[in-house]
């Protein structure tokens, strides 16, 4: 039976120190890796004659403003034949930062990858359409950043205090 | 033995005629008020429906709560032969320009109505996704409050359309204020 346990010995055994950060959450693994291997780890679980992790449940992003790497792609992966789940999560530098395309690897990921872009801005190199999905394009900022407020900026209504917020938070301080 | 079961007498509304001048075979009153008239009590309406309120409306249109009363059981799925745009749901940004055609292929004269809080402000959506008020891209006649509002209170907003109809001026449509308005919203009249 493949177990997590055997996920992350069979990541070592072939990306040795590439595979970082192993974690558990609610049962379920998360490994890191970086920019050059992200692909090649994909790749690899996906066509493993054991894990046969064929379906790509999600790809999205995060923001951690604090942080060295500021933002992360994360994919989520189910392995249909062994009914488990496994997260691979892509430390990002800078602030414009690019990550290598899955669509090689999943077609669902181009509308994935695309959404990922639309709020995060993060860019996916080799992206056969690479252009904002849920959002209307007029739009110039990348809404889940948090240096941008989640509140509609048009709105001169509102007297925050009424509505239990803070006008000081409504900008994260960075 | 018989018994007889005794049907009151059926009460049938119909529309207060204006007032003006009767004889013999004829009635004379002012244009404004029968066009007012008739206008007022063959509303069609259009239903732009993107969520929860559209519901509500469903509930308003069917037999329980009778909107064919007011005279708008046609609804019309054509904004060419509508004569009121009824915006029930939350409008996404996205949605704006969409709504905004719907209108603009209305004819004249049409009136519009914001249907609960979405529509009127945004209601609970104070998002970058979400339109905050259609009046910010079309020109609203009523607002009807609620988060979904209750039939009976998209009745009284109907209503509310209706005294409007009645009483509009025919040549409120060709007024320089009129024109005004609609090019502060950036649509086009007639004339341009
Ligand atoms: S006002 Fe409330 S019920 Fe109506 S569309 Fe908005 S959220 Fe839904």
């Amino acid at each position: 039976m493949t177990t997590n346990e055997t996920i992350l010995s069979k990541l070592k055994e072939n990306f040795g120190e590439k595979i970082t950060n192993p974690d558990l959450q609610y049962g379920i693994l998360s490994v890191s890796t970086d920019h050059e291997h992200i692909i090649k780890v994909l790749q690899f679980l996906r066509d493993d004659q054991e894990l046969q992790f064929g379906f790509l449940t999600d790809l999205c992003g995060l923001h951690y403003p604090h942080r060295d790497h500021k933002f992360e792609v994360v994919y989520h992966l189910h392995s249909f034949r062994n009914n488990i789940r496994l997260r691979v999560k892509l430390p990002l530098h800078g602030d414009a930062p690019h990550a290598p395309t899955a669509t090689g690897l999943w077609s669902s990921a181009n509308w994935m990858e695309r959404e990922t872009y639309d709020f995060f801005g993060i860019i996916f190199e080799g992206h056969p359409n690479l252009k904002r999905i849920l959002n209307v394009d007029e739009m110039t900022i990348f809404p889940l950043r948090k240096e941008y407020p989640l509140e509609d900026n048009t709105r001169k209504d509102k007297n925050d205090e009424l509505f239990g917020r803070d006008p000081k938070l409504i900008r994260a301080d960075l | 033995m018989e018994t007889s079961v005794e049907t009151p007498p059926r009460k049938v509304n119909v529309a207060e005629a204006p007032e003006g001048h009767t004889g013999e075979g004829f009635f004379a009153t002012k244009l404004d008020k029968v066009i007012g008239l008739a206008r007022k009590n063959s509303i069609w309406p259009l239903p732009f429906a993107t969520s929860c309120c559209g519901i509500e409306f469903m509930a308003t249109m069917a037999s329980h709560y009778d909107f064919a009363r007011f005279g708008s059981e046609r609804v019309s799925f054509s904004p060419r032969q509508a004569d009121l745009l009824m915006v029930m749901g939350t409008i996404a940004k996205k949605m704006g320009p969409i709504l905004k055609q719907v209108y603009e292929q209305m004819a004249e004269p049409r009136w519009v109505v914001a249907v609960g809080a979405c529509a009127s402000s945004g209601g609970i959506f104070d998002t970058y996704s979400v339109l905050q008020g259609i009046d910010q891209i079309i020109p609203v006649d009523v607002y009807v409050p609620g988060c979904p509002p209750r039939p009976e209170q998209i009745i009284d907003g109907l209503m509310k359309i209706q005294d409007l109809v009645h009483n509009e001026s025919l040549r409120r449509r060709n007024s320089p204020e009129y024109k005004a308005l609609l090019e502060s919203y950036g649509i086009k009249t007639m004339d341009n």
